[in-house]
């Protein structure tokens, strides 16, 4: 069903937090619906086991309704349910990769960025490059937000064995054309890997489509609880890694000198799990697939454009691409991003304000950071009515003064 | 709390004309501190003679609350010896501002303080730590 106000505003009421409250802070994370925290509770009221070897039925209960939740993942992003490996989230994830391909890496080879990587998909390469001596470089970010493509292809060579970049970014909304990017890293058997935090609450992922070797996303940025993450890899790849923590429910067998592994995605799931937190990541993905990721994406691109119009009247520069995602980065003409986040604040509208993890981005921008809203598509029109209303406030506040920005 | 009782009449006027800004020509004590989370940045200059701060001038960039700061704490210290100075903490700051100040702001408010008790100290950088996200 297409989403509209009015649809928008009956899913509201499906969030308990959004009853007095303007939440625009959704590239940070996500409210949760009735459903989701009904599920949390239901689970620890009647449900919670140890999975994996319990004989017992309530073990083997809690056990399917884990391997399910691998299910329910697999098919939103449409992967084998083998090939999806639940973590903390997207950071775990990035780090767990870039501990896990160590051993593919030589001194000299180089690895592969972009200039908008959130820090967590850009600290991990450095230290990897660190420890093996390769180089780490990055695809340029031109003046209009978007990638530079033409330098991509240069960038692109044999030299190159992992290509990771962010689907979309989180401090300009951008939409990265990471299957473009990905096809031209084939041709070098080059490792691809999407930061996919931004991208997978907001649009349809199919993996496949994409053809990227790894993706990672959170489940606390799609209405699920934090502590919980997806590492989507392709099973033949992940069948040739090998594990990076070791413990239980990851092995098959072990004797006092050795062991063997379990099957994907087993392997690479160390120790008790956070069961609940897949559990309620699968309910929430039920939530969103009833409304469909088209008519969230449709919804959340209605939003930007109505608040961009709105915010046309207002003394500011935006740092957002002519199209992009759900997401709004500006700063108000003479007004620090700290003291707008405070002030709306005073409205219970909730926006970010700083340099949103991406510091080099910032640098590059020749600003410390901005103020940032970001849509959901449980925001309506009234949001982004109250949002504007109280930026112009916080304009009218600071008239005249001369050291903000 | 409502915040927009940080953004009092005062302190609104602290920031857009601040009291001390700009360099000292010749001072016997420097200091700069950075705090990347939000780009305050502040640069303290000071002229201490016998024990005394006799002058004093900030210059740099921040938000209203950490330049407000700086004008009333640069205002208090001259004429001070440099163990009053020393002294003062957290609570007279925010007794200058005469408002309250949240929790994730209180770092803004010290930034010149801070600064200052560094310059006396002869520790010329300083970056600002912080729980960046």
């Amino acid at each position: 069903m297409k989403l509209d106000n009015n649809s928008a505003k009956k899913i509201k009421k499906d969030f308990p937090i959004l009853k007095n409250l303007v939440y625009l802070d959704n590239s940070a994370t996500t409210q949760k619906p009735q459903v989701v925290i009904d599920r949390i509770t239901k689970y620890y009221e009647k449900e919670n086991a140890n999975i994996h070897r319990g004989i017992y039925k309530l073990s083997q209960k809690a056990t399917e309704a884990y391997e399910d939740a691998h299910k329910t993942v697999a098919k939103f992003i449409n992967a084998d349910s083998s090939e999806i490996i639940f973590t903390k989230g997207t950071t775990e994830s990035l780090n767990l990769l870039a501990y896990a391909l160590q051993n593919k890496i030589e001194k000299g080879d180089e690895i592969l960025v972009t200039e908008m990587e959130h820090h967590s998909n850009l600290v991990p390469w450095q230290q990897l490059a660190k420890r093996t001596g390769a180089v780490l470089k990055f695809i340029p970010v031109k003046k209009d937000f978007t990638l530079d493509y033409k330098k991509a292809e240069s960038l692109i060579t044999e030299k190159t064995k992992i290509l990771s970049m962010v689907h979309i970014s989180n401090a300009t909304g951008t939409i990265n054309d990471v299957e473009k990017l990905c096809r031209l890293a084939k041709k070098y058997n080059i490792i691809t890997i999407i930061d996919g935090a931004q991208s997978a609450p907001h649009m349809k992922i199919d993996v496949k489509k994409i053809d990227c070797d790894f993706f990672a996303f959170s489940g606390h940025k799609l209405l699920g609880p934090t502590g919980i993450g997806v590492l989507f890899g392709k099973k033949d790849l992940l069948e040739r890694l090998e594990p990076f923590n070791f413990g239980g429910d990851m092995i098959r067998s072990v004797t006092p000198e050795d062991a063997t592994w379990n099957d994907l995605p087993w392997k690479f799931e160390a120790g008790t799990p956070n069961i609940v937190g897949g559990i309620a990541l699968a309910t929430a993905i039920d939530y969103l697939e009833k409304i469909g990721m088209n008519n969230i994406e449709a919804w959340e691109q209605e939003l930007r454009a109505y608040a961009l119009e709105k915010m046309k009247d207002l003394d500011l520069d935006l740092f957002i691409p002519k199209e992009g995602a759900g997401i709004i980065s500006f700063n108000l003409e003479k007004v620090h991003a700290h003291d707008v986040a405070s002030i709306l604040d005073d409205d219970t509208v909730c926006i970010r304000g700083g340099h949103h993890c991406v510091m080099p981005l910032m640098t590059k921008l020749g600003i410390a950071g901005t103020s940032r809203a970001s849509f959901y598509f449980y925001n309506t029109k009234e949001d982004i009515d109250t949002f504007v209303t109280a930026l112009k406030k916080a304009q009218d506040l600071f008239k005249g003064g001369k050291h903000g920005k | 709390m409502e915040s927009r009782e940080m953004y009092q009449e005062h302190i609104l006027d602290h920031y857009s004309d601040p009291s001390n800004f700009g360099t000292l020509k010749t001072p016997t004590h420097k200091s700069h501190s950075f705090n990347p989370l939000c780009g305050d940045d502040v640069t303290v200059t000071l002229e201490i003679k016998d024990d005394k701060i006799q002058d004093v001038k900030f210059d740099g960039k921040g938000c209203a609350i950490s330049i407000a700061a700086a004008s009333l704490v640069t205002d208090a210290v001259k004429g001070k010896t440099i163990k009053e100075v020393l002294k003062l903490s957290t609570k007279d700051i925010l007794d200058m501002l005469q408002i309250e100040v949240s929790a994730p702001r209180i770092k803004c408010a010290l930034i010149a303080l801070e600064t200052i008790h560094n310059a006396i100290n002869e520790k010329e950088d300083n970056i600002i730590g912080d729980e960046a996200k």
